[in-house]
């Protein structure tokens, strides 16, 4: 099983040997893979969905690895099975999962927020993506995140793009009643910038923006929780020292141009089109800060995951298919013409072109390039989830003691994209979790607590 | 004589018109020609106002001219969810609103004949009438779309409640004030109650209804522009949003135009319909 090693392996050793340990060596391991890959193909998608499903519910029950193993031992691997089935509907989940039967309802409705994070969702229709796995998909852009929050939650919508905090905030009650709510899968990596206003072109380091009026999209975004990060970590109280309101994105440029605020973490293509407009510069891109962080998140409601499971997983795997497809670097000019269209983003070519490619102009006459300006990838680590949540308890967002990982598991269904992702021919990681650093300082996911309480600046 | 005064106001409006638009066009203009600062590669890759060191992004009147065009000479395509012709987000629009006001001249209009023609329920009522009146139509959409579950229904509850209370108002104060003569006259005739309140009084309070109706189809279309800016999906509200959001100036000014030619349309029907009502003493 290349997704996971096995956990009911008793015997797995680390350290020495492959990468699983359970080999002498790489290509050991690799031919050990490729048998064990020809072995569950053929054991057909029953049984290879159940040791899916085993394993995720192996390793929530025991997060550490020698706990695991130390269960396994003492009771056996069979036995630990059949303890497990008797907590957990195993049976239940695997059909959930391995369901292919007909799809419960073709036409769908997904709203978006028109910016270049909702690029898979918005480009998987024109691109045919949604009519490959057999669904009748309508985008629809919304007016605004609130909106797109109160008509997923009215079941206009039966999916929508959100914003990666928002599902954790809804489940969680916070803005709003809590409603069990699932990140199903990352829609694009990296992808924002802070612009400034062209007179502060001389002003680039942040202690000497004491005063300036910021804006952000939503409370509960990553644009938020960077900008603050950002300014905290250059000595300066995101709440005391400036000012940081909520603005659509469309008015972050007007307002710049209006001089009413002197600077923006937002999404693009309005980074860009402040460029494009001359009425601001891009100060740095969001990688600069966190390279690899999330932004913006499809998300559906558990009701939606849990009462149509084929619906779901034939959205899921579209949604996947076209991140996917986004990712490649060769692809990215056609895609940018495609979403440019009246009928999604209604924004001139070029602008997206340049966000999508990364050849980009910076407002004060240079022209940089970087890639990885946005990226896609579709694996909604827990990690991430957990991170979102430091920071609301930093801001004071939640003041109550919080399960960390068991909100993150909850909301950022980690294991079914990567389900998904397998039976798309790609290779999702092999854990849920990973650490990363922000701005040079690393993050443990597994020591929530102890990261909040490093700060310098929060509102705990 | 009251020709060439007609004559005369038309030539005057015709003027004004023409110093307006000359007015905007040479405002527009100034500083546009500047020279290049940048390098060619740069400026390939932002837009004209970026490139010449300007940042007017405020169209000419011939922008919006060719724009206005552009959008009545294919009024009523279709080209998926998000992209339709602005005929059809107008007749959303239209629609909503008629709806959204149908519904509230239904209730405000025997609502307001009842309190109009006591004088107890009028005192008593008035205090709610009074403080749901200047409630904003944006105050009543996350309500609405709360509790309804449904955009277009919200958008058609915010017409309808926002268009009610004028014509409740002048429902009941023209009814009131009926003169007390002609109501003297038909109790001397021993008219019953029924045929006194549509053969006296709903003549007598017709125009004052109408004129109630007027101010609220006024309203109704005020609001609907906020309401679907707030909901999205369809209307001219939307089309507004949409432009700013593509931070289209031309388009929103079109909007603009089309919104207030409608508005009119729809204040000049009522108006007929009072001249038709208004009977001289």
């Amino acid at each position: 099983m290349a997704l996971f090693n096995n956990p009911f392996n008793a015997g797995t050793r680390f350290g020495k040997g492959c990468s699983c340990g359970r080999h002498e060596s790489d290509s050991a391991h690799q031919a050990a893979l490729s048998a064990e890959a020809v072995a569950i193909e053929n054991a057909g998608e029953e049984s290879r969905y159940r040791n899916i499903v085993e394993q995720a519910v192996m390793r929530a029950l025991f997060p550490a690895d020698h706990q695991r193993r130390a269960f396994l031992k003492a009771v056996g691997a069979s036995t630990a099975a059949a303890a497990l089935a008797s907590v957990f509907p195993i049976g239940q989940a695997t059909e959930a999962l391995a369901q292919t039967g007909p799809i419960e309802k073709k036409d769908l409705k997904v709203g978006f927020i028109p910016i270049t994070c909702a690029t898979p969702i918005i480009m998987a229709h024109p691109l045919g993506f949604y009519s490959k796995h057999g669904l009748n998909v309508e985008v629809v852009r919304t007016a605004g995140w609130a909106v797109i929050r109160d008509k997923t939650l009215n079941k206009e919508y039966d999916a929508a793009h959100m914003l990666a905090p928002m599902p954790i905030a809804i489940s969680m009650g916070v803005g709003s009643n809590p409603i069990p709510y699932s990140v199903s899968a990352i829609e694009n990596i990296n992808g924002q910038a802070i612009t400034l206003a062209m007179k502060h072109k001389d002003k680039r380091d942040p202690k000497d923006w004491k005063g300036f009026r910021f804006a952000v999209p939503f409370d509960y975004s990553m644009h938020n929780y960077l900008l603050r990060y950002y300014l905290a970590e250059h000595g300066i109280d995101p709440d005391r020292d400036v000012q940081i309101r909520s603005v659509p994105p469309p008015e972050m440029v007007a307002n710049l141009r209006a001089d009413n605020i002197d600077g923006f973490l937002g999404p693009d293509p309005f980074n860009q089109r402040a460029v494009f407009d001359g009425v601001g510069f891009i100060h740095l891109l969001s990688k600069e800060l966190w390279d690899g962080h999330p932004c913006c998140a499809f998300a559906a409601s558990r009701e939606f995951v849990t009462t149509m499971p084929n619906t779901y997983r034939a959205l899921l795997k579209s949604i996947i298919d076209a991140t996917a497809h986004a990712q490649k670097a060769e692809n990215r000019k056609a895609i940018a013409e495609a979403i440019a269209a009246p009928n999604y983003l209604n924004q001139p070519v070029t602008v997206l072109e340049q966000i999508l490619t990364g050849t980009y102009a910076d407002g004060l006459g240079g022209v940089k390039r970087d890639a990885n300006r946005i990226q896609f990838d579709p694996f909604p680590w827990e990690s991430f989830a957990v991170w979102i949540l430091t920071q609301m308890k930093r801001w004071g967002q939640v003041k109550t003691d919080i399960d960390y990982q068991a909100i993150a598991r909850q909301v950022f269904l980690a294991t079914d994209a990567g389900a998904m992702m397998k039976e798309l021919g790609l290779t999702p990681p092999t854990a849920t979790s990973k650490s990363f650093s922000v701005m040079g300082k690393p993050f443990d996911p597994a020591k929530p607590e102890e990261y909040v309480a490093s700060f310098a600046i929060k509102r705990t | 004589m009251t020709r060439s005064v007609g004559a005369r106001a038309l030539v005057l409006s015709l003027v004004i018109f023409t110093i307006f638009v000359v007015a905007w066009h040479l405002a527009v203009k100034g500083g546009g020609a500047g020279t290049a600062v940048v390098d060619p590669e740069y400026a390939k890759l932002v837009g004209q106002a970026a490139s010449t060191g300007g940042q007017s992004a405020m169209p000419g009147p011939l922008d919006v001219a060719k724009t206005i065009w552009r959008h009545l000479s294919d009024p009523f395509y279709v080209r998926g969810t998000n992209d339709m012709g602005i005929g059809i987000q107008l007749a959303y629009s239209l629609a909503r609103v008629l709806i959204g006001f149908g519904i509230a001249v239904l209730i405000a209009v025997p609502l307001g004949f009842l309190i109009g023609m006591s004088p107890i329920v009028y005192r008593a009522l008035d205090p709610f009438i009074q403080v749901m009146k200047p409630i904003s139509p944006l105050a009543w959409m996350p309500l609405a779309l709360y509790t309804i579950k449904d955009s277009t229904l919200s958008s058609i509850f915010v017409i309808f409640i926002c268009s009610l209370w004028p014509m409740l108002i002048n429902t009941a104060f023209g009814v009131a004030s009926v003169r007390k003569d002609w109501l003297n006259v038909a109790r001397t005739l021993e008219v019953g109650p029924i045929r006194k309140a549509f053969t006296v009084i709903l003549p007598a309070a017709a125009p004052t209804i109408l004129t109630g109706m007027r101010i609220s189809v006024g309203i109704a279309w005020l609001v609907i522009v906020a309401a679907e800016m707030l909901v999205g999906g369809t209307g001219i509200g939307y089309f507004v949003w949409n432009q700013w959001n593509n931070l289209s100036l031309t388009d929103i000014i079109t909007a603009i135009l089309l919104i207030g030619l409608v508005g009119m349309a729809l204040d000049q029907i009522l108006a007929r319909l009072t001249r038709l009502v208004t009977y001289p003493e």
